[in-house]
Formats: C-alpha cells, sequence, structure tokens
C-alpha cells in the first residue's frame, strides 16, 4: 500500500491533486462534486432561512405590521420552495451520498460521473430560474402550486418557479440513476447486499423513490405551466377538468418526497448509532428491509393530503389505514437504534447528539404524523399550525438534524480536518433547544384553531407565537455557529487522522482526506458492517494490508 | 492512469463487460423515470376520458387515422433500422452503423413532418385548445380532448426531436470507427430511448385516433 | 464480448409483425365491439410493445434486473392510476 506524494514529500490526496477554479468546475471526482454541492446547498438553506426570519417576526404579533399580506404570501411560499426542493431533497444524498457510497462500496468513483457533474450544473439552473423568480417578486401560491389558484389566479412568478422546480428535477433523478448503478454494479469483490452499510441501503430505497416519482410531478408542472402560459385549461373544472386530479398526481411525487428528506437522514443516523455505540446494529436486515418498505409503502397513502377536498370519502379512508402502515417500518428503525445502544458503550460526540436529538424529535413528529393520518383528527386540524408543526418536526427535527449530525461524523474525512468538540456540541445542543422552542408551540396553537399561512391571528395566541419566534432566533443562532467553526477548520483546525472515530467501514479504511481514486488498492470484503464487538472479528481489513483502528483520536484542538 | 486502461474504457470500471453493463442499466433506470413521466399523461387521459366520454369520442372523430396509420408503420420501421444500427455495432460494421442510423433520422423526420401537417389542420380549423378554439358541434367539453391530444402528441415529439439532435452527434462519430463491438454503449443506449419513445406511440394511436370510430354515445 | 446477438431476421419478423398488428388495430376499430373496442385496442397495443421490448430492446435476453427494472416501473404505473381511480369511482358512493 503506498502513498502518492507531492514533490515535497505531502501526502496527496483529491483536494490537493490538482489547483485552480476550473479543476473544480470541470472536475468528475464525486468528492469534488459534494463540495461543490455542499457551497450550494448552504446558499439555498440560508436564503430559505431568511424567508423563515421573515415568517417569525411578521407573526410575533398579532397584527400584520411588518409586511403586507400578499409579501407575507410569498415568504412562505418561497421559504418553502427554498428549502423542500432546494435544501431538503438534494441535501444529503448529493453532499454525503456523493462522497460516500463510492467510497463505502470501495468504488473510484460513481458509476456516472460526468452525469454527476451535470446534475450539480442543472441544479444550479435550476436555482437560478427560482431566484430569479424570487427577485422579479417572488410566488404566493404557497409551495403546492394548488390549481385552479396557481394555473388562473394568481399574479406571481409562477412559470418561472415552477420551471426551477421541473428543472432541479432533472437534478435528482441523474443522481438517483447514478446511486441505483453505482451501488448494483460497482460494489468492491465480497461486498454482498448484506453487508453493506446501511447508509447505503437508505440512499439505494431514497434513490427508488426519485426515480418513480420525480417524473410524475416534472409532468405535472409542464401541465400547470401550460395551462397558465398558453390557457390550455387541463385542470379548469369549467372544461370537463378537476382541479382535485392535480393534486392527486402532485402528491404522487411530493409524498413520496417526504421520504426522499427523510430516509437518507435515516440511513445517516444507522451509522452514527452504530459507531458510537460501538455495537453491531440490532437487527441489521430490518432496518435495512424498513427502508425499501418505507420506499414502497410511501407510494400508497397520498391521498391523505386531500381528506378534506372532494376526494371520495372511500378513498380517504383506504389512504387513511396505508398511511398508518407506514408507521410500522417507521418505528422497527427507532426500536432497532434504541435496542443498539442497550448495553452499548455510548459515547457523547457531536455526531452522537445529533442522532439522538433525531431520535427524539423524528419520534415526535411520526406520531403526530399517524394522528393527522387519522381521519377525523385530520378534519379538525387540516391546515393548522398543527400540521405546520408535525412537518417540521420531521423534516427539521428528523432531515436536519441527521444532515448536520453526518456533517459532523464526516467532515474530518471530506476535509482531513477536525473541528472545535465543545462549539460543536454547544451548537449542537443550542439547535436542540432552539428546535423544541420553535416548534412544539405550534402543536399548541394548531390544536386551539390557529390556521396555516395566516399573517394575522387573534390576540390570544401571541404568547405561543412569541415563544416560537424567540425558538427561532436561538435556531437560527445554532445553526450560524456550525458554519462558523466548519468555515475555521478548513485552515486552522487539528489534523484528522484516518480513522478519528474509531469506526468501521471502508470509507475510514482510506487517507482523510481520501485519495483521488479513493483507494489505493480495492479491497476485498470479507466481513459484515459494523464488526464492533470482539466476538465477531470482522473488519480486520487484513486482506488488504490495513488494521481497522479502534484507537479514537484525540479531538482537542492543540493548534491554532 | 488512464494510459494503462484499453481505449473507450473509463478509469473508475474495471472492465468493458461492467462500463457496458453500467450503461445499460442506467438507461433502463432512466426509462422507468420516462414511464412514469408518460404515465401522468396516461392517468390525466383516464380520469378525463371517463368524465367525459361523447367529447373524446368527438374530438377523436376528428383526427386523421389515414395519417396516423402512417405515421405509425413510420415509426415501427425507425425501430427496424435503429435495431439494424445496433446489430451493426454490435458486429463491427461502423459505416453500416452510421447509415442505419440516418435512416433512422430520416423515418423520424418523415414522422415530424406529416405530424406538423396534422397540427396545422388542427389549428386552421380551430381546434387547438385556449381562448380561440372552436368547436360547433353539439358535444361539451370537447376542447378538453385537444388538451390532452396537444399535449402528449406534443410532449412525444419533443422527445423524438431531442432524439434526433442526439443522433446528429452520433452518426459522424460513427462514422469515423468510434463505436467498436466491445465499446458501443451510446449506440445501444439511444436504441433503447428510440424504442422506448416508439412505444409511447404505439400506445398514443388507438387511444387518440381510434377510440370514436364506432362510438355512438 | 459475452452480449447476445440478435439475428437480422428475427429483427424483420417482428417488423412485419408490427406492422400487421397495426393494421389489425385499425381494422378492429371499425367494427362496433361495445365496450370491448377499447379492451382490444389495449390488448393489441399491449402485445405489440412487448415485442418491441423483449425483441428490440433485448429484454428476452437481458439481466434479471433489467427485467425486474421493466416490471417494477410498470407496477408503480398501476398504483398510480389504481388509487386516483380509487377515488374517482367511489366519489358517487354517497349519492
Amino acid at each position: 500500500m503506498s502513498e502518492s506524494v507531492d514533490t515535497f514529500g505531502r501526502r496527496l490526496h483529491y483536494l490537493n491533486a490538482d489547483f485552480g477554479v476550473k479543476s473544480w468546475l470541470l472536475t468528475r471526482d464525486h468528492k469534488r462534486i459534494a463540495l461543490l454541492y455542499l457551497i450550494s446547498i448552504t446558499i439555498f438553506f440560508a436564503l430559505g432561512g431568511l424567508m423563515a426570519v421573515g415568517i417569525r417576526l411578521e407573526l410575533a404579533t398579532p397584527q400584520g405590521d411588518l409586511v403586507q399580506p400578499d409579501t407575507y404570501n410569498r415568504l412562505f411560499t418561497m421559504h418553502g420552495v427554498l428549502m423542500i426542493f432546494f435544501f431538503l431533497i438534494p441535501s444529503i444524498p448529493a453532499v454525503l451520498g456523493n462522497f460516500l457510497i463510492p467510497l463505502m462500496i470501495g468504488a473510484k468513483d460513481l458509476a456516472f460521473p460526468k452525469l454527476n457533474l451535470a446534475s450539480w450544473y442543472i441544479y444550479n439552473i435550476a436555482g437560478f430560474f427560482t431566484l430569479w423568480a424570487v427577485a422579479q417578486g417572488g410566488v404566493d401560491t404557497g409551495w403546492t402550486f394548488y390549481t385552479p389558484y396557481s394555473t388562473t389566479y394568481s399574479n406571481s412568478y409562477v412559470i418561472a418557479t415552477a420551471l426551477g422546480v421541473f428543472i432541479s428535477g432533472f437534478s435528482s433523478i441523474l443522481t438517483a440513476v447514478n446511486f441505483i448503478v453505482t451501488i448494483h454494479r460497482m460494489r468492491a469483490p465480497g461486498l454482498t447486499w448484506f453487508r453493506l452499510p446501511l447508509f447505503i441501503w437508505a440512499h439505494y430505497a431514497t434513490s427508488l423513490v426519485i426515480i418513480l416519482g420525480t417524473p410524475v410531478i416534472a409532468v405535472t408542472i409542464l401541465m400547470v405551466a401550460a395551462e397558465r402560459l398558453l390557457h390550455i385549461g387541463i385542470f379548469d373544472p369549467a372544461l370537463g377538468g378537476d382541479p382535485v386530479l392535480f393534486q392527486h398526481l402532485f402528491w404522487f411525487y411530493s409524498h413520496p418526497a417526504v421520504y426522499i428528506m427523510i430516509l437518507p437522514s435515516m440511513g445517516v443516523v444507522s451509522e452514527l448509532i452504530a459507531a458510537f455505540t460501538r455495537k453491531r446494529i440490532f437487527g441489521y436486515k430490518f432496518i435495512a428491509g424498513a427502508s425499501v418498505a418505507i420506499a414502497v409503502l410511501g407510494f400508497l397513502v397520498w391521498g391523505h393530503h386531500m381528506f378534506l377536498s372532494s376526494q371520495s370519502v372511500y378513498a380517504g379512508m383506504v389512504f387513511s389505514v396505508l398511511s398508518m402502515l407506514v408507521a410500522v417500518p417507521s418505528a422497527i428503525k427507532v426500536f432497532n437504534w434504541i435496542a443498539t445502544m442497550y448495553k452499548g458503550s455510548v459515547s457523547w460526540d457531536t455526531p452522537m447528539l445529533y442522532a439522538m436529538g433525531f431520535i427524539g424529535l423524528f419520534t415526535i413528529g411520526g406520531l403526530t404524523g399517524v394522528m393527522l393520518a387519522t381521519l377525523g383528527i385530520d378534519i379538525h386540524v387540516h391546515d393548522t399550525y398543527f400540521v405546520v408543526a408535525h412537518f417540521h418536526y420531521v423534516m427539521v427535527g428528523g432531515a436536519i438534524m441527521g444532515y448536520l449530525g453526518g456533517l459532523h461524523f464526516w467532515w474530518p474525512k471530506m476535509t482531513g480536518r477536525l473541528y472545535p468538540v465543545f462549539w460543536s456540541k454547544f451548537a449542537a445542543i443550542i439547535i436542540f433547544v432552539g428546535f423544541n422552542l420553535t416548534f412544539f408551540p405550534q402543536f399548541l396553537l394548531g390544536y386551539l384553531g390557529m390556521p396555516r399561512r395566516y399573517h394575522v391571528y387573534p390576540a390570544d395566541f401571541q404568547v405561543l407565537n412569541v415563544m416560537s419566534s424567540a425558538g427561532a432566533t436561538v435556531l437560527g443562532v445554532g445553526y450560524l455557529i456550525p458554519l462558523v467553526y466548519f468555515v475555521w477548520s478548513m485552515r486552522y483546525g487539528k489534523r484528522a487522522d484516518r480513522n478519528p472515530w474509531g469506526a468501521i467501514g471502508l470509507e475510514w479504511n482510506t487517507g482523510s482526506p481520501p485519495p483521488q481514486h479513493n483507494f489505493h488498492e480495492i479491497p476485498t470484503v470479507d466481513w459484515d458492517a459494523y464488526g464492533y464487538l470482539p466476538d465477531t472479528p470482522a473488519g480486520t481489513g487484513e486482506s488488504w494490508g490495513i488494521a481497522v483502528p479502534t484507537q479514537r483520536q484525540d479531538r482537542t484542538q492543540d493548534d491554532g | 492512469m488512464a494510459d494503462t486502461h484499453a481505449p473507450g474504457l473509463q478509469h473508475h470500471f474495471d472492465s468493458y463487460e461492467q462500463q457496458q453493463e453500467a450503461s445499460f442499466f442506467g438507461m433502463w433506470v432512466f426509462l422507468a423515470t420516462e414511464v412514469l413521466f408518460f404515465g401522468g399523461l396516461f392517468c390525466v387521459y383516464l380520469i378525463y376520458r371517463t368524465a367525459n366520454p361523447v367529447a373524446f369520442a368527438a374530438g377523436s372523430r376528428e383526427l386523421d387515422i389515414l395519417l396516423g396509420g402512417i405515421n405509425t408503420a413510420v415509426l415501427i420501421g425507425s425501430s427496424l433500422t435503429m435495431a439494424l444500427a445496433v446489430h451493426a455495432a454490435q458486429v463491427g460494421k461502423h459505416k453500416m452503423i452510421a447509415i442505419w442510423m440516418a435512416l433512422t433520422g430520416i423515418l423520424g423526420g418523415t414522422f415530424l413532418g406529416i405530424k406538423a401537417v396534422e397540427y396545422s389542420h388542427k389549428i386552421h380549423e380551430g381546434h387547438f385548445p385556449g381562448p380561440h378554439f372552436v368547436w360547433h358541434g353539439p358535444e361539451v367539453n370537447v376542447e378538453m380532448f385537444f388538451n390532452i391530444y396537444f399535449m402528449m402528441t406534443g410532449l412525444h415529439a419533443l422527445h423524438m426531436i431531442i432524439g434526433m439532435g442526439i443522433m446528429l452527434v452520433l452518426i459522424p462519430l460513427a462514422w469515423k470507427g468510434r463505436f467498436t463491438p466491445d465499446s458501443h454503449n451510446y449506440i445501444e443506449g439511444f436504441g433503447l430511448y428510440w424504442h422506448f419513445v416508439d412505444i409511447v406511440w404505439i400506445f398514443l394511436f388507438p387511444l387518440l385516433y381510434l377510440l370514436g370510430v364506432t362510438s355512438h354515445v | 464480448m459475452s452480449e447476445h446477438v440478435t439475428s437480422i431476421t428475427t429483427y424483420l419478423v417482428i417488423f412485419f409483425a408490427l406492422l400487421v398488428l397495426t393494421g389489425v388495430t385499425v381494422g378492429v376499430a371499425y367494427v362496433d365491439l361495445g365496450p370491448l373496442n377499447d379492451v382490444v385496442a389495449m390488448a393489441i397495443a399491449v402485445f405489440k410493445a412487448s415485442l418491441v421490448v423483449l425483441f428490440f430492446m433485448h429484454v428476452k435476453n437481458s439481466r434479471r434486473m433489467t427485467k425486474i427494472t421493466v416490471v417494477s416501473s410498470l407496477f408503480w404505473l398501476l398504483i398510480l392510476f389504481g388509487l386516483t381511480l380509487s377515488d374517482y369511482w367511489t366519489r358517487g358512493f354517497l349519492g
């Protein structure tokens, strides 16, 4: 096993193998593309967050004293569009998935490196369209683009925004095709399906959802655009059309899209729990199977968004029962994670804090989801802040917690640097507290009857709304801290070992940062994933000359 | 890195076989997204035709079965020539790849030409949906049929135009001998796409052109 | 190369079969079968599409994974149609 070095004797890796703007913008290296995605996604997250700041500021008082109602409509719409299509959907797959899938399966790159780069450019073009719409004045239909408002009545920039969403779909489809083919065809010798890390299983299931769901919303958006642009009334009741059909097609994608956002996060959490309890994950096959089950069941439940449309009551009953079924594989995962921690040697490193946060918040988000799937309750709390709180517990409490946990776990691998221990734990706790302060009061508000998407509310609701806005401030600060120390660490952070956590997995068996082609020698895998227990001597990796270290690196910052 | 590898084999693959399998599988997964893309349209067709059977039959009778039938034959012919181009690639006759693909392109162009004639007739008769739509018969909601007709055939035609654009790139490469029996993934992958577009038309033709012939409702 | 090469004869046979079936589907459309017209037209279309998929697109001689991909895309199409119809077909039940 030979390390390549440059003329000064420094170890060569993917970050210093080549320099200059061109070497980044024309790169086909999945690791560099992951970093490009990281930058783009962070920008869109910040913009989406900015919209949220506007929303929470307005809601600090019962009167509409900060923005006009119309502006408010645009704020929450753009918040939703940016966060869902430009942050949550690409976040974990395009950054962590892109970086880690080839490393975890012992491949030199994804199957289609050029398509991978193309997907980043397409994502940015899509983002440009959407931002252009924002600059023009934004869109006010809600991120759901419901007809006939979006096609006929809205005076905002529906087509530009919808086009942005349409184009971003191509970017996720290309990423998903790449992942599926890579996972099928590029695994290292000996790496069978049931030896794969659960992160890979989660991304495989996510890619399935993207492949089978995204095209339907693409064609639906085209129909909306045609209706708006050419006055072809496809969803127009005056011509025998049905606006509810739009909702069917929209939610055929957009409900499974929830699983596009949460499944990768579940994959990250599986990795974190195993690494920080130093145990083989409990019920490996059940967690792997649960990912695929969620992907499939996720397509059978979309009608629960339409209980109060003109959808048939009987269809509503079917969708209600099917929706509750999704809770089964989700609960299997949560129970298995907890069972893994039982009698494990749990260490409270930053990524583990996020994983714990994920489990708690996702459980609340998931259980309130079961409540909402119940027809009777949904009729009561439909379109209230209860729903808003529910999906933020899943999306922010679940998906973003997983994303941040994963980022903190693999940051030393991605950049070769460690970040400050104290500040990262501090930020994790701040985010958890801020999140709950923001969104728990919204459950109460919704239950008391405060509808979503209004910029004024009765004075009775003010206390809870002020709590929520205060929490949002804390949450915002919590998100800024990692931004600061991550950037700081790239220059001043202590250099990371090849395996600072003493974790098991092929990605930890190569350098930090990894060499340009990931491995100097492609490993032959003869061990199962997560061989942490002494009675499972898996992961020695001796067949290719590297012993898996079980020592953890001292992560206190001494230089800088 | 690349110099230790055989020509046409990308660095991250171990063998031509792995590269080829990855490329075909990728194409099939992409076609699965295409199935669902057109699937959304077929779903709209299904719901609206069930709701408006009379209007759909009346609208369908306005279409020219002869032109639609000829176009079906033309497209099937282009699928044959495309299959023969792939065959030429497999057996290593690189000039024949270019010739068969050029023929495929000509047939595709013929299809689009006939389609354009049909479109101009419909637009001339005021059957293009929108504010200027004209319908003199007693049936209501016929415009919805034409909404769907133009949406479906339009997106199908767009797929053909994209396909012909890709052909313009591939034909010169094939002529110059870029594709060998070991490495011709672009040709085979493109062939899969072209056949898929043909299949969509195989369904569109009866659903749009033939449904009203005997309809008495 | 282990790739299966389909013979030109097979391609020609399939081509003529597709042409004949196109003629049949047009012919049958002129015979009044009531609601069966749609069923027959769709059956012929499915058969034609199968010929294209199996022979022109080589699925007959391809790996199992390709077949699974084809089948699952059709299965998801059925989910889309089926659950959407579950709404439209039962809307009138309440009268």
